[in-house]
């Protein structure tokens, strides 16, 4: 069912884990499956004053193709520009991995939401300037992300909770 | 893509078995030398028709049937979807009210809502959280038009043992006919159809260390049925299609095998399960345990994990040469949780994390502690990953 590139990432995935004050966070989840995948980035400017994705890292809940996209978009998006990461969709993930069961595709959606989150995150926060794209893309997912929210909303609790007292 | 030199552990009986090497014997010569069609007049025919008798004689014998209550067909699948739809347009005139448990198989599900669709009332029983049918809701819910109770005699997913004597009970003194589903019960714990007053029940034989393709369907003398398939007549006019005579002898064999053995195999899996309960609920924080703690299959045991998925689980444990299964939503094409599950008051994110273990005839006690182990890890793994609360582990 899973290619021998989806298997390597979900058992040994890359820049796995959280940044402490991380300068974007894409949370997202998908309402129908279920899963949830938090992306973090941290942003350089280049000499040329270009920003780059200096550091990513992921945290995911959820299936071994949610798992495996989570680390190869990572791999993909690190060091690239915001410009060129904006870039990232499904079909490069989903290349990147030597392609995923049908049903698994929305996963790739998934891991796609959560860059474009962070980007956005970043961008907004910085108060600097979002393509129309984005903001249209942030809008869609930030109306899957109220149900999600709700449904995982104990965990989520203790998750702030304990980040709180750490 | 798997490790070819790790030790492969199979703990998924419940999904399906091995055949087991005795009954692989017996099935042998149906392939090689006796291979004529039972409905033939030849010497062929006719030795291929007394082994056919003689299997349906053991498998009757086994339920305290008689020979010709016993219809043989293909899959359980087969078998209730003629108990469902054979018992409705049958008794069309009588009702068309049915009534089902809300945790039944798919097969029988499914069939229901087609049922539906053909202008039948399906109505779903309540359940308590160990997903046990509340009888008083049985009793309430029969009504005038109702012609047929189908209850499962244990959930494939969490391994509940339903009260079946009580159910066929209810439903003899009312007249209605009763069905249930054995096909993972058969075989691992005692079935009489008489004292339990049941009217159809399903068997399988590849739940039983039997081959795949074989399965019947009991029906108790006098019950009105319609067949599926209309054609040369065989079994009693309610299937027809030749006969598929090897599978149905390694059938009878492996009904044999169980009947004889069976006090001796639960307790043991009995051991093994409570041992892997244990083990599991102890070591890992935040686990549970699905399903009731003692009226359950002496083979099953289903577990739900805090913060992870199941089908991660499953696939981690895999490439430790472990084989068990999940009804997480991600591991089914329609991305939904176990009908199961919700149906015992799961919230979806609890069903998420859901992981089925069931043991068999060769499953030793190392690998159970083998499996302990692991999993262990693999849970700590995957919360590591989670974005949900990490102080569990
Ligand atoms: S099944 Fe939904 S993200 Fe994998």
């Amino acid at each position: 069912m899973y290619t021998k590139k989806v298997i390597e990432h979900f058992r040994n995935p890359h820049n796995q884990g959280k940044i402490k004050n991380p300068d974007g966070i894409g949370k997202v989840g998908n309402i129908v499956c279920g899963d949830v995948m938090w992306l973090y980035i941290k942003v350089r400017k280049k000499k040329n004053g270009e920003d780059i994705i200096s550091n990513i890292k992921f945290e995911t809940f959820g299936c071994t193709a949610a798992i495996a996209t989570s680390s190869v978009i990572t791999d993909l998006a690190k060091g690239k520009s915001i410009k060129e990461a904006l870039k990232i969709n499904k079909t490069k993930i989903v290349e990147s991995l030597g392609g995923l069961p049908p049903v698994k595709i929305h996963c790739s959606v998934l891991a796609a939401d959560a860059l474009d989150e962070a980007i956005y995150d970043y961008l907004s926060k910085n108060k600097k300037n979002i393509p129309e794209e984005l903001k249209k893309r942030h809008q869609k997912i930030m109306h899957e992300k109220k149900t999600i929210e709700e449904k995982y909303k104990d965990w989520i609790e203790a998750e702030e909770e304990m980040h709180k007292n750490n | 893509m798997v490790n070819k030199e790790i030790k492969r552990i199979y703990l998924d009986y419940a999904a399906t078995t091995p055949v087991d090497p005795r009954v692989f014997r017996a099935m042998k010569p149906y392939f090689l030398n006796e291979f004529g069609n039972s409905a033939s007049l030849h010497t062929f025919g006719q030795n291929a028709k007394e082994a056919l008798e003689n299997s349906r004689e053991i498998i009757a014998k086994t339920l305290k049937a008689t020979s010709n209550e016993i219809i043989f067909n293909s899959s359980a699948t087969e078998s209730n979807n003629l108990a469902l739809k054979g018992v409705a347009f049958a008794n069309k005139n009588r009702g068309n009210h049915i009534i089902i448990s809300p945790i039944e198989h798919n097969c029988v599900i499914n069939t229901a809502k087609w049922l539906k669709k053909q202008g039948f009332e399906i109505e779903k029983l309540d359940i308590d959280k160990y997903g046990i049918v509340n009888l008083d809701s049985l009793k309430k819910m029969i009504k005038d038009e109702t012609i047929l109770v189908s209850v499962i005699h244990a959930n494939n997913e969490i391994g509940t043992i339903e009260p079946i004597g009580e159910i066929g009970e209810i439903c003899r003194k009312r007249n209605i006919y009763f069905h249930t589903d054995a096909a993972q019960s058969f075989g691992k714990i005692p079935i009489d159809v008489k004292k339990m007053n049941i009217d159809l029940l399903t068997a399988s034989s590849h739940k039983m260390y039997g081959p795949k393709g074989a399965a019947c369907l009991f029906v108790r003398k006098g019950v009105k049925i319609e067949p599926l398939l209309h054609g040369g007549g065989h079994e009693f006019g309610l299937r027809s299609s030749t006969v598929n005579v090897p599978a149905i002898v390694g059938f009878a064999k492996a009904v044999e095998i169980c009947n004889k053995e069976m006090e001796k195999e639960s307790q043991k899996l009995i051991k093994l399960r409570d041992r892997l309960i244990k083990g599991v609920l102890n070591k890992i924080s935040g686990s549970h345990l699905n399903g009731h703690p003692k009226k359950r299959l002496p083979n099953n045991a289903n577990f739900w994990f805090e913060f992870v998925e199941g089908e991660s689980i499953v696939m981690h444990l895999d490439s430790y040469g472990i084989a068990a299964s999940t009804a997480s939503a991600c591991s089914s094409p329609k991305l939904e949780p176990s009908h199961v599950l919700l149906a015992i008051g799961f919230k979806p994110q609890e069903a998420h994390g859901s992981l089925r273990v069931s043991l068999g005839r060769w499953t030793k006690k190392e690998d159970i502690d083998y499996l302990i182990e692991t999993l262990a890890n693999v849970i700590k793994n995957l919360r590591k990953i989670s974005p949900f609360k990490k102080n569990v582990y």
